[in-house]
């Protein structure tokens, strides 16, 4: 007996197949066990979706989505929206949905714009170059409020070139260590003190028009790593940063 | 034609998809009243026969292609699951906390097809209308998701595990 196309046996999984591509698949897997195993973790994952999303069905439905226009208004609200094309409709609904800046985004948008601003300076990159690294540490510990630390990242090879001090949004003081590869690539760590963590030190991940950026919460510290690099590469970098900040010293 | 009926029907659909797409309850709803405020005022552009279900879909998917590109995306699978209070533990033996972790380390364009095809039991042919690509690669992304998911579940695609760390 021939093997089905792998096409076939996903489709069977999912209910899709018919007729007699289906009684020679379902041949097929009555015989070999392998692929019966496969098309029944397929169709197990179809079952565990099911499962782990039907009950949102069942959610009380939000004020804002229950309230939706009656049928008369409906109606005008339509033929209105088709003559203006959807002018200003568009902004009124965004007017509804304002969140409050979440803590973490805050440090995520501050670390992305700082990142943005001095990496493609050529000749004044950092405040203090990484050859007074002692010197530059001590006075942003100091201005920070807190001991911090510049991690190394020589063993994914990025070198510190130095670092700054910036003012954080909502007052405070910030810092950003940046650090180069031998290609000239640049990634920052941004640091800010005064966070409050209920998130323990859980790594998290955004990324926009090419710049990635992982950020994390340890104690009062707030931690984001950007680069302009693949989020498997920064997920390295950022790694060893972690480890690099909580190594015993 | 698109009643307030019919939409209020596929409103609780239109909620679980969005919440599975996103993995954020708020984001979710966001999408969703996003979509009803776009189809209010494009009503008159639904053909007469067609499904308003697939026509919603369509419209909400291409907003959130929208938003990605727009906004930075975060998918928190823990976050995501502690919303999801009502679920059961497990399923079929497979414990449903692992599935979601899983299904966030999916690409976005195979998550959707994935959930369009077996949570929203769509066909690929309505799979391809809703997405806006043709039907075969409704089928190679959905046999990539099928793949890659099993792998991640048996522990084979560690991929970028965020608790090694710790």
């Amino acid at each position: 007996m021939k093997r089905p196309a792998d096409e076939n046996l996903h489709a069977l999984a999912d209910g899709r197949l018919e007729g007699e591509a289906r009684r020679e698949a379902e041949a097929w897997i009555a015989q070999n066990p392998d692929d019966a195993e496969r098309v029944a973790q397929w169709r197990q994952q179809g079952r565990a979706l099911h499962a782990l999303f039907d009950p949102v069905r069942e959610e009380s439905m939000p004020a804002r989505l229950a309230a939706l226009p009656r049928p008369a208004a409906w109606r005008a609200a339509a033929a209105v929206a088709w003559v203006a094309l959807g002018l200003g409709m568009g902004y009124a609904a965004r007017g509804l949905i304002t969140p409050a800046p979440q803590p973490e985004l805050v440090l995520l948008r501050s670390a992305a714009v700082a990142h943005a601003a001095y990496v493609p300076e050529v000749r004044h990159p950092v405040e203090v170059a990484a050859d007074q690294e002692a010197h530059l540490v001590a006075w942003l510990s100091k201005r920070l409020g807190t001991p911090i630390r510049a991690p190394h990242l020589g063993a994914a090879g990025y070198a510190l070139l130095g670092g700054r001090l910036l003012p954080a949004e909502g007052g405070g003081n910030a810092a950003q260590f940046m650090y180069q590869s031998a290609t000239g690539q640049r990634v920052t760590l941004y640091l800010r003190t005064g966070e409050k963590s209920n998130t323990g030190t859980a790594f998290r991940y955004a990324q926009q028009d090419g710049l990635a950026v992982f950020y994390w919460v340890e104690g009062d510290t707030g931690y984001a790593l950007s680069g302009q690099l693949e989020r498997e590469q920064l997920l390295q970098l950022a790694t060893l940063a972690y480890r690099e900040l909580n190594a015993a010293h | 034609m698109l009643s307030r009926s019919a939409v209020i029907e596929h409103l609780p659909r239109l909620r679980r998809y969005a919440r599975a797409l996103t993995g954020d309850r708020y984001a979710a709803d966001d999408l969703v009243q996003d979509t009803l405020e776009r189809a209010l005022s494009r009503w008159a552009l639904l053909r007469p026969g067609s499904q308003p279900v697939l026509w919603l879909l369509t419209i909400m998917h291409n907003l959130f292609e929208n938003q990605r590109r727009e906004a930075w995306r975060q998918v928190d699978a823990e976050q995501a699951l502690a919303e999801l209070a009502a679920r059961p533990e497990q399923c079929d033996g497979l414990v449903l906390a692992d599935l979601a972790r899983a299904l966030y380390r999916l690409p976005e364009e195979q998550r959707a097809v994935l959930l369009l095809v077996a949570l929203e039991d769509l066909s690929y042919a309505e799979t391809a209308q809703v997405l806006g690509i043709p039907v075969g690669t409704v089928m190679s992304r959905l046999a990539r998701a099928h793949t890659r998911l099993a792998r991640i579940l048996d522990g084979e695609d560690a991929g970028p595990e965020l608790k090694i760390v710790k």
